[in-house]
């Protein structure tokens, strides 16, 4: 008992001295946080440094790393340059995640039915009523759609894929913006919310005509009926690993802005229009707790892709690595 | 001797403080909660006030204007259906366990009702998403809409698209789920009916149904009051299986078939990402509101109870 004793001390002794030992925390969005405790589990294995990151949403992993409570923080919505000048904080992106609209109708499959996002934006807006709507018509001539009330899934709980799906929106249709506007949780003017993925998941499934929007690994793996959206370029694209990839590549990132930069509507004829980078926030003077993370994250650059497909994340575009490594020697890490 | 004595008086003395701590750090919690609460919720009075936000419909996170409204009326909707399911369908189990059940098959019942509010309210919500929802959705709505669509005025209560994920699914959720509790403690009360009171009234050829009518349900007013009371408290604050039926939708509903939010869904669903500083207190706000709220409602009952036995 005493020796049991003895060696929870010692365990929490070392969790106290934190990263001058060899413990690294972090805190925040919960879309990551699967395939970062995966690159954690190996990079403990490879150096022997343990990464412990809880997932406690992107607004609790902001305010952690505000007030400096954490080594680092996550975040699935970028903090604008501004915020980070006013809390001292230095901010890349880490994984690319994406969001993909799901629909239920009878005798339509994955990647058929042809929408564009202003059309979506209506038909969340409520504006466009049934599936039959001659402007839903007018994408899909050669489908057959019922004459049916649509329902609008959406989450109920704040989330990053609502913030990812709203910029998207905001950002194809002005009257979108107007009304609604875009955030984690938004001010819906029809449907109905489902806790979690799975909740919008299994709405879904069950009502007949309904469309919502998921994650993408949540689609792939549970093999929801998706649509094919029209991109930036007027391409009509898929959501895969090869558009995520597109998008992430060809989108404009700023090392000024801290990357500030909604992945939504990105340039590139092979982009998916509705993506997301899922950030981390580092506090610029604690420069040896900033080493060892960045550290980590080289390696995971390096290491992590085939981590993060396995667990259908998509890897950032060498590109962007070499990018934000750059970023980070500016900043003298 | 004397030490003896000294000793058991000092022994007593400390006794008496544990029991008073213990008592007391009740009060202390319930205070220090109701503070912070009300510490948190400062920047959203201020913001609101006390009538705006209770009367404003308005939730739009993005322009962050809040207001009460929607939430407090899906709670007292739900709160107030589950209720008027549950307390005659609680009175029946408990005047058929006390009058008429036969000896052998009380402890049954008995332990079944107690089972009942044993299941956790996740559970629920599971059992609610997954099975009775499609059941209500696919079923019982439709029939109703046939038959109660056609109704002028009426017929409002039952329009829409029945989704199963609804205000009456939900109601009808809850009142399972508080149906043990009244259940329980009226079967405990009816058993409190003094024997004699009922003999005489048999006695005087009074029916069975006129002797749970004029003679039991009298004598237990109180207990009956008490139960709902303590029943109104868990529908109000129910959270986990309301969140997966309700539909989480913040607006006032007019159709038993439109989806609904109640207060401490909706702490659950946004509090982890509320990143600014006025929403996150507005949720405070709210669930400084219900606080109060069943703080009221807890001393009505009290003096209300405390009346009745005056009398």
């Amino acid at each position: 008992m005493k020796k049991l004793l003895l060696i929870l001390c010692s365990v929490m002794l070392f969790q106290g001295v934190s990263y001058a030992g060899s413990v690294l925390n972090g805190a925040g969005a919960s879309f990551p946080y699967p395939v970062y405790s995966g690159w954690a589990f190996q990079y403990q294995q490879a150096t022997g440094i343990k990464i412990n990151y809880q997932s406690i949403g992107s607004g609790g992993g902001v305010r952690q790393i505000s007030n400096r409570t954490v080594d680092f923080g996550a975040s699935d919505a970028p903090v604008t340059p501004e915020k980070l000048a006013e809390k001292k904080l230095l901010q890349f992106p880490a994984i690319i995640g994406g969001v993909v609209p799901i629909i239920n109708i009878k005798g339509i499959d994955s990647a058929q039915l042809k929408l564009t996002g202003d059309v979506m934006a209506r038909v969340f807006l409520g504006k466009i009523t049934t599936w039959s709507d001659p402007e839903i018509v007018e994408l899909n001539p050669s489908l057959k759609l019922p004459d049916a009330k649509i329902t609008v899934i959406h989450r109920s709980d704040g989330s990053g894929t609502t913030a990812i799906f709203t910029s998207y929106l905001s950002e194809v249709s002005k009257e979108w913006e107007k009304i609604t506007g875009a955030g984690k949780s938004v001010n819906w003017p029809v449907g109905i919310g489902g806790k979690g993925n799975e909740g919008v998941t299994n709405y879904v499934k069950r009502v007949k005509n309904s469309i919502g929007y998921v994650e993408f690994a949540y689609a792939k793996q549970n093999k929801l009926a998706d649509i094919t959206l029209q991109n930036h370029e007027g391409k009509y694209v898929n959501a895969s690993f090869e558009s995520f990839e597109a998008a992430a590549a060809f989108a404009k990132w700023e090392q000024d802005k801290g990357y500030y930069l909604w992945l939504v509507n990105a340039p590139g004829e092979d982009s998916w229009p509705i993506a997301g980078a899922s950030f981390i926030l580092l506090a610029k003077e604690k420069t040896a707790s900033n080493q060892q993370t960045i550290k980590f994250y080289d390696w995971a650059f390096d290491n992590g892709d085939e981590m993060a497909i396995k667990l259908v994340y998509v890897p950032l575009p060498q590109n962007l690595k070499d990018d934000i490594r750059s970023y980070w020697q500016a900043n003298g890490l | 001797m004397a030490s003896i004595i000294k000793r058991e008086q000092t022994l007593d003395k400390l006794f008496s403080g544990v029991t008073f701590s213990a008592a007391f750090l009740v009060l202390a919690v319930i205070v220090s909660i109701f503070i912070s609460l009300f510490r948190e919720s400062l920047t959203a009075i201020d913001a609101f006030g006390f009538f705006g936000f209770i009367s404003s419909t308005a939730w739009d996170p993005v322009r962050e204007v809040f207001g009460a409204a929607t939430t407090l009326y899906g709670t007292l909707i739900t709160t107030l259906l589950a209720l008027v399911m549950a307390i005659p369908v609680s009175l029946g189990i408990a005047i058929f366990i006390t009058e008429l059940c036969p000896k052998f098959l009380k402890p049954i019942f008995g332990t079944a009702i107690e089972l009942l509010a044993a299941i956790p309210s996740i559970i629920y919500g599971m059992w609610g998403l997954f099975t009775f929802a499609p059941l209500m959705g696919e079923y019982v709505e439709p029939l109703l809409q046939r038959i109660f669509g056609p109704i002028p005025l009426i017929g409002h209560l039952f329009s829409g698209v029945p989704l199963g994920i609804d205000i009456l699914t939900t109601s009808i959720i809850l009142s399972i789920m508080i149906t043990p509790f009244i259940a329980s403690i009226v079967r405990d009360t009816f058993a409190l009916t003094p024997v004699q009171l009922k003999e005489s009234a048999y006695g005087i050829g009074a029916t069975r149904w006129e002797v749970v009518k004029d003679v039991i349900i009298p004598y237990s007013k109180a207990g009956i009051f008490g139960s709902v009371i303590i029943a109104m408290g868990r529908a109000l604050g129910e959270t986990m299986a309301v969140a997966f039926v309700l539909g989480n939708k913040h607006a006032i509903a007019t159709s038993l078939f439109d989806a609904s939010a109640t207060i401490t869904v909706t702490l659950a669903n946004e509090f982890t990402e509320a990143d600014s500083d006025l929403y996150l207190s507005s949720l405070f706000y709210l669930a400084l509101i219900l606080l109060t709220m069943n703080f009221l409602l807890l001393a009505i009952a009290k003096t209300f109870l405390a009346r009745k036995r005056k009398i």
